[in-house]
């Protein structure tokens, strides 16, 4: 393997990392905080997904510069986060915190299920594409191989500004403060007057948003179809466990190891691509079965 | 004692009771076919263009005056419980299957008609290896199969591109992904040994992604990209192709884009080959001035907002099947109904004809069935590719035959053996 190779590798997997990172920091954002691994997230991925689709070829048709493809997005990304995460948390969700996980699981799961019929009954079953933004944005030569500027540059910065935009909105605003105070404590934040409903809710909407937004930053790259969500999960899910549940930067880092690991794979030995993300998930809780950056949590009495 | 011998004789009578047949009120016919699952996009216009197919026949009389019921099994919900509704339905009274559209399903599926008793149509699965691992007696099969597909897709290349150097493949990583490419390779290096396979890749099925890919054959350059993706996974892959400019630099090879043009629009340019699994085409050159065929294509398309694919074909090839052989054996029987066991004599040597060309059925109850292939080309009318350079290659000189296995008899195959074969070609 050349140094071109290298590069081009390092090129995609940079490119794939930034839309796994994505997705994934908004379930690791609600495992932290709430204790609840959310399945749904696949399908709230899913729906951001279609509903970009639907707005973005709908301005097309409308006759409105293509251009307004990006606010689709982030309006896709708050409609997810608002109008289907808020109700989520607070219709559901919120009667469950105190049961066991299996029923947490199973709960998440209904709602993962009934998500997807949901789509199949308004997107139908054949594959939808628009990739209006992404065409805006053109393409850019390396080592006489074309990207597009939306995957290599566009993507990588979203992820990059998000995860130090989540790091400051956590450690330094008072909103941010509250939320890792709940995600240490929750009895103990109470009892200092932190209402711990309106911050699981506040919290369930940013990660049911995120899930969104990662669907809608996809969506003009790929086919969308019934089962995206499904496989975006389980990827995700990886990367949370491999990361250690709840850790921002060790999604970041774990992203970037899947995506690399995965291109790499390409150009070496293409048959192991699918398997990559899952021997290094194994690896790494083989020697820290906590995550990357998980601590172990001491039992409360 | 008497009324011992009675009992007796009445049942050793029922048999025969049983063969004088009466006329039932409806044929009943179940199909199996995806209608939920990525493979819906094959399941659900098969299953629309079967509604309209029934409306037909029944509207002209039914089979034999019977009128025709369909139900319908979804395959997405997993082998499991396709073959528990499968026997249900069977139970039930069904009178014959449809089934199916994915090759592991059939797999499952031929094993089990014959259990039960049940003559099975496979309409669509593509294995070639049921009949030739197999014998059956209730299964039958109304199209070609994965062989047949593959080897007019080598001859097609060969006759449009004689002088490429280098192929790359990018299949779906499952058994089609991978037996495809098997008989396709063989039958490559038989016949053009010189060629140099310089990248083989089989993304996971379902992939969102193949921008590695993409990558790496830019860096690679092949002549000819091979794909027989489809679905999702096909329209995803092209369409970053061709936003990275993979398209213009490299020919590719997609054994069933038929099924995805409309969708792909503008993404697919022109000079790519398009195979259709079969002589299948919404606008088929043999076909498209037959009143029977228009007819149907305006019903489907003023149903379905959109034209008809492969699977709309092979479903029109499963119903014409049924009913040619219930019409042999009726006659066969003097017009009288006809038992099981007659329908199943009359399948043998079988000829009937949906949308496409005739298909007959050899004594293996293979299909053969022509196989069209063409060139995308943009530009006309429509804001989708349409097909120029179309050839229409004759099923029964490219299909293994009876008793040979496909992988072993494309790779005894000569070159110059293209040469050979029986093609009619047109513009359009």
């Amino acid at each position: 393997m050349n140094l071109t190779l290298f590069l081009l590798a390092l090129f995609d997997g940079i490119a794939y990392a930034a839309l796994v990172f994505i997705v994934a920091v908004g379930l690791t954002l609600i495992f932290g905080v709430m204790r609840i691994l959310n399945v749904a997230h696949g399908s709230l991925y899913a729906m951001g997904a279609y509903l970009t689709a639907s707005l973005t070829t709908f301005i097309v048709s409308a006759g409105l510069p293509p251009v307004f493809a990006f606010p689709c997005m982030l309006v896709s990304a708050v409609l997810i986060g608002a109008v289907l995460g808020g109700p989520l948390e607070w219709l559901l969700l919120r009667r469950i915190y105190h049961k066991p996980e299996v029923l947490q699981l199973l709960v998440t799961f209904a709602i993962f299920m009934i998500l997807e019929d949901v789509q199949r009954l308004v997107w139908g079953t054949q594959p939808i594409f628009q990739s209006t933004a992404l065409q805006l944005l053109g393409t850019v030569r390396a080592f006489s191989v074309n990207y597009t500027v939306y995957q290599l540059i566009l993507l990588p910065i979203v992820a990059v500004v998000l995860l130090f935009g989540l790091r400051f909105f956590l450690r330094r605003t008072v909103a941010g403060k509250v939320i890792l105070a709940t995600t240490e404590d929750r009895e103990a934040a109470q009892a200092i007057g932190i209402d711990a409903d309106k911050v699981f809710l506040l919290t369930f909407i940013v990660g049911a948003g995120l899930a969104g937004l990662g669907g809608a930053l996809a969506s003009p790259t790929t086919s969308i179809l019934p089962g995206i969500g499904a496989d975006m999960i389980v990827l995700s899910f990886a990367v949370v466990a491999t990361a250690g549940l709840g850790q921002i930067e060790g999604a970041a880092l774990t992203a970037l190891m899947i995506g690399l690991g995965r291109s790499f794979a390409v150009y070496v030995w293409p048959e192991t691509q699918v398997l990559v993300p899952y021997v290094i998930m194994v690896a790494v809780l083989l020697v820290r079965p906590e995550g990357l950056f998980g601590s172990p949590s001491a039992r409360k009495i | 004692m008497k009324k011992l011998l009675m009992a007796t004789a009445a049942c050793a009578l029922m048999p025969l009771a049983a063969l004088a047949q009466d006329k039932p009120e409806a044929l009943k016919v179940g199909v199996t076919a995806f209608l939920t699952g990525p493979a819906s996009v094959f399941g659900v216009p098969a299953k629309d263009a079967a509604e309209i197919m029934v409306e037909d026949i029944n509207a002209n009389g039914g089979i034999q005056g019977v009128p025709l019921e369909l139900t319908f099994i979804d395959e997405g919900a997993g082998a499991e419980v396709l073959t528990t509704e499968y026997r249900r339905m069977v139970e039930n009274g069904a009178d014959a299957m449809l089934a199916s559209i994915s090759s592991g399903n059939c797999k499952t599926i031929a094993p089990l008609a014959e259990d039960l008793k049940v003559i099975n149509i496979m309409w669509d699965c593509g294995t070639q290896k049921i009949f030739e691992a197999e014998k059956y007696n209730y299964v039958f099969r109304s199209q070609a199969h994965a062989g047949t597909e593959m080897l007019a897709t080598v001859a097609y290349l060969l006759k449009v591109k004689p002088d490429f150097k280098t192929i790359a493949v990018v299949n779906q990583d499952y058994a089609w992904g991978r037996d495809s490419w098997d008989i396709f390779s063989a039958a490559l290096k038989a016949l053009r040994p010189d060629v140099e396979v310089v990248g083989e890749f089989f993304p996971k099925f379902g992939s969102p992604d193949f921008s590695t890919e993409i990558s790496r054959l830019q860096a690679l350059q092949p002549d000819i990209i091979l794909s027989t993706s489809w679905g999702g996974d096909l329209d995803t892959f092209v369409q970053q192709a061709s936003q990275r400019g993979l398209t213009n630099t490299s020919t590719f090879v997609l054994p069933l884009a038929e099924s995805s043009l409309e969708r792909l629009g503008s993404s697919l340019p022109s000079g790519h080959i398009v195979g259709a699994r079969g002589d299948h085409y919404w606008n088929h050159p043999e076909r498209r001035d037959d009143a029977d065929f228009k007819a149907f294509m305006a019903k489907f398309e003023a149903k379905t907002n959109a034209k008809a694919i492969y699977p709309v074909f092979h479903m029109s090839q499963g119903l014409a099947a049924l009913q040619a052989a219930y019409d042999k054996a009726a006659e066969a029987n003097g017009g009288k109904w006809p038992s099981e066991d007659q329908v199943i004599a009359a399948f043998e040597g079988l000829e009937f004809q949906g949308l496409g060309r005739p298909v007959s059925l050899r004594s293996d109850h293979q299909g053969i069935e022509a196989q069209l292939l063409g060139t995308s080309v943009q530009g006309g009318d429509l804001p989708f590719a349409t097909l120029e350079n179309i050839m229409i290659f004759d099923g029964a000189e490219l299909t293994t035959p009876v008793g040979e296995e496909s992988v072993a008899w494309v790779s005894s195959l000569k070159p110059g053996w293209v040469d050979t074969l029986t093609v009619d070609a047109y513009e359009n």
